[in-house]
């Protein structure tokens, strides 16, 4: 019996032998023969047992790296620096105008109104004689502080309270539970709400989208704390008796630094269009303080006259440029800090 | 199941009634010359005490609550203050919340197929024009403030097709637009997750499994990647098919389409407190309804759900 179906694999063995020298025998006309002298021995060596190898891979010159070879991206960044850079510096060039006071001709004793762009009004003026340009300035400055607010105070909220929601195991259930309630008043709802029970100004505005921004952030970071936290190097870290917040802190908190930079960046494009939202439905600044959200419903207004759509399209012009800036930035940044992107 | 339909639905009671009392609390912290109508100064203080007396304001804290949640249960949402004077809330909102449902519903079609779509498109062509082209859209919807973009749809394609500005109920013509530009937003969303979905199942095991065994990748996209797609979107279609009577604030008041969007906006301009409570109260009641079915749903879809309460895993 043993000795047949020895003969039975051999037999197999063989056939396979054949095919596979039939099908090397087709082949082997296009195939180059290998022989001998292809091959050069290596010489023993004793140093080369001694070598050690290592990584010279760093985080962040890998992220610089990758950052710096997406060409938009590079170039988005240097136009947003500049843009910022300028609407702080704008007021003090020469020649510039006073973004609130309302301008009159001389000669005729009214108002500059609706005049379209110019030599002394390089954006034209608005509806009651105020100079455009230095309004889209300073409202740029105003609504980019706002945003530029909204995002720190969200992150570092956002950021400590999913920390510890995520990690406290004892508080994960209360603070669940908590998010459930408070998700369900819609946050559109509640800006709107707040807003107008507070009264509106520059300070309710930045609370208000304060205080919607930073749940789902915490939320955000709580999820994804809980898929770090049980992993083996922090099981063996907290067997050491590392502390929690130096856990939390140096070896969950880094992986994150490309998602938390991603919710950063989008934080201020959001913020800007709820401030543009807020201030369409007569919730936002006072028109003497001049915001990007102000002004496009200043040149909404006026949006039906052909003529004076100018009035519209700069506020909007730069609107889109910062939103979009920033929105492509924070995507190209954060594919730059993800580990997973620097395999070379 | 039974005894999970049961408790969460226990659970959504308790989460609404907490909910409902915390907009109630808030509306409460309003300042009092808000319900004079904004003609606070051409009233004596009796008239103002008075005012107030009948909408109740001058009780104390948890009357005023008790009073709230007998009412509630009466299907009572108190009546308008500014808006329509002495209506009650209800006759105001309903019919508008049909107009705003139509809209709705017809968007949500709209951005459901148009998204999926071309989701599935950008996935199958990934980085070529047609992708490209998708995810510029995408970026584009997602970072523009959406009261751009609707203004602009409202400023030229109008002129373009030489249509009506507004909306009239009468020319089918003008609900092209409104519905158009309120689904726009739902098509970028559907379509990024719908792509990024496809992509990553396209590795999976299954999906190797299944083009191995030489099904086409007609089949695979539609019999394998799709069917499971579904499951996240069962949980969330209930919510936005519940707030397509919502309507959208901004497209509605553009357009001056009489919904719920557009009543929410005027309610809060003209400071109708009763009004505008009522409709935060609808609001947040349905976000709790949309969730609870939500989770319903995601237990009926998908069979790997367990119901029962696990341990930590670890």
């Amino acid at each position: 019996m043993r000795l047949k179906r020895r003969n039975r694999i051999e037999e197999l063995s063989e056939g396979f032998a054949a095919v596979a020298a039939s099908e090397m025998a087709g082949e082997g006309g296009s195939q180059p023969e290998i022989t001998d002298d292809l091959f050069t021995p290596a010489k023993f060596d004793v140093t080369a047992g001694e070598r050690t190898g290592y990584s010279n891979y760093s985080y962040w010159g890998s992220t610089f790296r990758l950052f710096l070879q997406n060409k938009t991206a590079v170039f988005l960044l240097c136009f947003l620096c500049t843009l910022l850079l300028f609407t702080f510096i704008q007021p003090y060039l020469p020649n510039q105008l006073d973004p609130n006071k309302i301008y009159i001709n001389p000669a005729t004793g009214i108002q500059y109104r609706n005049v379209p762009p110019n030599k002394e009004f390089w954006f034209g003026t608005n509806s009651i004689g105020q100079d455009l340009w230095s309004r889209i300035w300073t409202g740029t400055r105003t609504s980019l502080f706002i945003g530029l607010c909204v995002a720190l105070v969200t992150n570092i909220v956002g950021i400590t309270v999913g920390a510890i929601w995520g990690y406290a195991r004892k508080w994960d259930k209360l603070f669940t539970e908590l998010y459930n309630l408070f998700d369900n008043i819609p946050y559109t709802v509640l800006r709107m709400l707040i807003t107008f029970i507070l009264r509106p100004s520059l300070s309710t505005m930045i609370f208000v989208m304060c205080l919607t921004g930073w749940i789902r952030t915490a939320k955000y970071i709580r999820n994804q704390i809980l898929i770090y936290r049980d992993r083996e190097y922090n099981l063996a870290s907290r067997c050491l008796g590392t502390a929690g917040t130096r856990i939390i802190t140096r070896n969950i908190l880094p992986q994150l630094i490309s998602v938390i930079m991603l919710q950063t960046a989008l934080c201020i494009p959001d913020a800007i269009g709820s401030e543009v939202f807020l201030t369409y439905i007569g919730l936002g600044l006072p028109v003497s303080m001049p915001s990007l959200g102000n002004l496009i419903n200043e040149g909404r207004l006026v949006m039906l006259v052909p003529a004076q759509r100018y009035q519209l399209f700069f506020p909007v012009l730069m609107v889109s440029a910062i939103t979009i800036s920033f929105y492509v930035l924070g995507n190209a940044f954060a594919d730059a800090a993800d580990p997973r992107n620097h395999r070379r | 199941m039974a005894r999970y339909v049961l408790g969460r639905l226990g659970r959504a009671m308790i989460t609404l009634a907490i909910v409902l009392s915390i907009v109630f609390m808030l509306m409460r912290l309003l300042p009092v010359e808000t319900y004079f109508g904004g003609r606070s100064d051409t009233m004596t203080d009796a008239v103002k005490e008075q005012i107030l007396r009948s909408l109740g304001l001058l009780d104390p804290m948890h009357k005023q609550l008790l009073n709230f949640w007998k009412s509630l249960l009466k299907g009572d949402l108190g009546k308008s203050i500014v808006y329509r004077k002495g209506v009650s809330n209800v006759e105001i909102i309903v019919p508008k919340a049909a107009v705003s449902f139509k809209f709705g519903i017809a968007s949500l079609a709209i951005s459901l197929v148009v998204g999926l779509s071309l989701g599935v498109l950008m996935a199958v062509y990934k980085g070529k024009h047609i992708d490209k082209l998708g995810n510029a859209y995408v970026v584009l919807i997602n970072a523009l403030p959406a009261a751009v973009y609707y203004l602009f749809i409202q400023l030229y394609l109008t002129t373009l097709f030489g249509l009506p500005m507004l909306y009239n109920q009468y020319n089918p013509a003008t609900w092209i637009l409104p519905t158009i530009s309120m689904s726009l937003g739902g098509i970028a969303s559907n379509a990024m997750w719908m792509r990024r979905y496809m992509v990553d199942q396209l590795n999976q095991d299954y999906i190797r499994l299944a083009l191995a065994k030489g099904l086409s990748s007609r089949q695979v996209a539609f019999r394998h990647i799709l069917r499971n797609a579904f499951i996240p979107m069962s949980q969330s279609l209930p919510t936005s098919i519940l707030f397509t009577i919502s309507g959208s604030l901004y497209v509605e008041s553009l357009y001056s389409i009489p919904g719920l969007g557009g009543l929410l906006i005027t309610a809060i301009q003209r400071q109708d407190n009763t009004l505008v409570q009522a409709m935060v109260l609808l609001y947040s009641a349905m976000s709790v309804l949309g969730m609870l079915l939500g989770d319903l749903t995601m237990v009926l879809v998908d069979p790997r759900i367990k119901l029962v309460k696990e341990g930590d895993t670890r």
